[in-house]
């Protein structure tokens, strides 16, 4: 709901940073908080400031290709850090990746052509759903 | 009697008109009709290849030659590319484009804990110069010019081009083709940064002194606004941000001491091709303009061809859709006739799957034959700026200058003088970025209200659930591979040779007079990884941390 906190992410070496900024403003309109950690983070760093931040959900935002390895990392380290929260990913993610993604416990993937209303509806539905 | 404009304004006034956002996507209005009375004093009367060339660099333009299909390509490891390279000159391609993976673009190694889950995906590894000869074999690179789309540690994937070219016979004198080699544009767009800028100009500097002095076929800089358009820009602050930067290199150049003639001729660009057709056939005939007038004017240029700008196109990869991807070879077409009509001297056309993944040999097939289509079935090549006289489109010519220029005083202005100082001042405040980021929210909301429509994504919708095209899938296999490779180069090479390669490099890197290809080159024939080399440099430079913003 609206008020609540949310951690985006860009996670390895992908530099495109359009996608994550307008989600951020996206997010932002319909009134989250929104923390942005900038680019080039590890799994580690961003579980570290999701702990830090307190924040209530995570978004990663990943176009080259990556996402199997890492987006499973962020989710690891974050537990591992005692906290669970929905982690979700946007961006170039193929449809038989989506599903091992949701497998490994990723709770909602974006992919381009997503409308504000539809990113505002999945992040809800992932925050409620942990509720 | 009224006149015809006032006959038609009263018809017009009386039409009914659909609700529909008529603006170009640069948010420029448009008149429903423009006529002789929208033609400023100063339309062009000059003919292709006379200053100031809006009309065309070359007075002959497609007659002479028709503009180079230069696809570009990488995926996996070096084998895998060279492969997709033999395919494209089999096809009918005429230049080779290489993409570079992300652990590459940023300057590490395959090994390195970072590249973890990237190796090979969105481009080619390089580790040292045993990829970069398995990369090109077999090519003839005396007769095939080459790019390479690589930013930060340009220098060094450079100085392997050059020592794997000479190592099979190809002087450097002989070589052509292009380096990216824009840095400027990194930190604003692209974001795939190392060092601090200023150390970055230093390498930027370096290689354009080594090519004015040893590789007269070669184009040191690829001024590009394609990444700066992908990452949201409008296509005003595309042409306007990259000519800055444009300038900015120009000046680097001369305060180290070359006269601008020297390096000048050797300068390219390159440009997005975007939706909005005829907004960007204005922008190439604009950047032409205001490239000559700058570099006669400001910098003193003598000699026509430094004044020529001359560019590469590629069509806009976030104009492709991932609902329906066969559409996409329409959007494709529609763009790469603008660059073509725009007097583009070479294009890269995007493939249909690219919103999802990298081409497969399939899809990219259709793109080469997409330009094929244009170059030699539509007869559009057979006449230079055919646009030329075109009140709409000199119109909107004269209006992205007009706009390009406030954008430019501003920098002036902001850099004391020096456009030089004005872009780096304005990369370390967020100028660049902040203004890319709110035009790409703005075209974002755009496409939300339905002002804007996408088809088979907010429109028309019907098929886009639809199965997916097959689609290239890089597998961790790739990734084990490379590992292998690297760790065979580690093994077989002289490590003391490369330890003091590495110790010259960091120390010259310390003085900023020295020039450093001639260290590079000699640390990348010793087998010195792309990783070991940056980490020297690095050790001197720094690195550069953008402060993230929204």
């Amino acid at each position: 709901m609206p008020g609540q906190r949310i951690l985006i992410a860009k996670v390895g070496l992908d530099g495109h940073d359009r996608g994550i900024k307008v989600v951020a403003r996206i997010l932002r309109d319909a009134g989250y908080e929104v923390i942005y950690t900038g680019l080039f983070q590890t799994p580690a760093t961003v579980a570290a400031a999701a702990v830090d931040e307190d924040v209530d959900a995570i978004g990663l935002s990943m176009l080259s290709g990556a996402h199997m390895t890492l987006a499973p990392l962020v989710i690891s380290e974050t537990r591992a850090r005692g906290v669970d929260i929905p982690v979700i990913v946007g961006g170039i993610v193929p449809e038989p990746d989506i599903v091992k993604l949701k497998e490994m416990g990723v709770a909602a993937v974006l992919t381009p052509g997503a409308t504000s209303a539809q990113i505002v509806a999945e992040v809800a539905a992932a925050l409620a759903a942990y509720a | 009697m009224p006149t015809n404009r006032e006959t038609w304004e009263q018809a017009f006034g009386s039409s009914t008109v659909r609700d529909a956002d008529f603006t170009t996507m640069s948010g420029i209005a448009l008149e429903p009709v423009y006529g002789p009375e929208s033609e400023s004093s100063d339309g062009p009367s000059d003919y292709p290849g006379q200053f100031p060339y809006t009309r065309g660099p070359y007075p002959s333009m497609y007659r002479s030659k028709l503009w180079t299909m230069r696809m570009f390509a990488g995926f996996g490891t070096a084998d895998d590319t060279n492969w997709r390279f033999k395919e494209i000159i089999k096809s009918g391609g005429d230049g080779l484009s290489t993409a570079f993976d992300m652990p590459t673009l940023l300057g590490i190694d395959s090994d390195d804990p970072m590249a973890l889950g990237e190796v090979g995906r969105c481009g080619v590894a390089i580790d040292s110069l045993a990829d970069m000869e398995d990369l090109y074999a077999g090519i003839d690179l005396d007769t095939t010019t080459t790019s390479m789309t690589i930013n930060s540690p340009a220098a060094v994937i450079f100085a392997m081009y050059v020592a794997q070219a000479e190592k099979a016979g190809v002087p450097r004198a002989r070589l052509g083709g292009t380096l990216q080699n824009d840095i400027l544009k990194e930190y604003q767009a692209q974001k795939e940064f190392v060092f601090p800028p200023r150390a970055s100009m230093r390498l930027v500097r370096d290689t354009i002194k080594f090519c004015a002095a040893e590789m007269p076929r070669w184009h040191s800089i690829s001024i590009s606004g394609y990444h700066i358009r992908e990452a949201g820009s409008t296509a005003v602050e595309e042409l306007a941000f990259t000519l800055a930067n444009g300038f900015a290199y120009v000046e680097l150049a001369m305060q180290a001491g070359l006269p601008v003639d020297a390096f000048a001729p050797r300068l390219s660009f390159f440009f997005n091709a975007h939706i909005d057709f005829f907004e960007e056939i204005a922008k190439y005939r604009a950047a032409r303009r205001v490239w000559a007038r700058w570099l006669r004017d400001r910098y003193g240029a003598k000699v026509e061809r430094s004044m020529q700008l001359r560019f590469h196109t590629q069509t806009a990869g976030v104009s492709l859709t991932a609902q329906q991807p066969e559409v996409n070879v329409v959007r494709t077409a529609i763009e790469a006739l603008a660059g073509v009509l725009g007097g583009t001297q070479s294009l890269h056309t995007n493939s249909m799957d690219e919103a999802m993944a990298l081409p497969t040999e399939k899809t990219a097939r259709i793109a080469l034959r997409t330009q094929q289509v244009i170059a030699h079935e539509t007869n559009v090549a057979h006449v230079a700026d055919p646009l030329g006289g075109s009140w709409y489109v000199e119109h909107l010519t004269e209006e992205v200058e007009r706009q390009a220029e406030e954008l430019f005083s501003y920098l002036d202005q902001l850099g004391g003088g020096s456009m030089l100082e004005g872009v780096i001042k304005g990369i370390e405040d967020n100028w660049f970025q902040g203004k890319i980021a709110d035009s790409a929210y703005d075209l974002e909301r755009r496409f939300n209200t339905g002002r804007r429509i996408v088809v088979g994504v907010n429109a028309f919708t019907e098929g886009s659930e639809e199965a997916q095209i097959p689609l290239l899938q890089i597998t961790n296999e790739d990734e084990t591979r490379q590992l292998k490779r690297l760790e065979q180069v580690r093994q077989s090479r002289d490590q003391s040779a490369v330890d003091a390669a590495l110790r010259r490099i960091e120390t010259e890197a310390a003085d900023p007079e020295v020039n450093l290809m001639p260290a590079l080159i000699d640390a990348v024939r010793a087998y010195a990884t792309l990783g070991e080399v940056m980490g020297s440099l690095g050790i001197v430079f720094g690195r550069h941390v953008e402060v993230p913003t929204i």
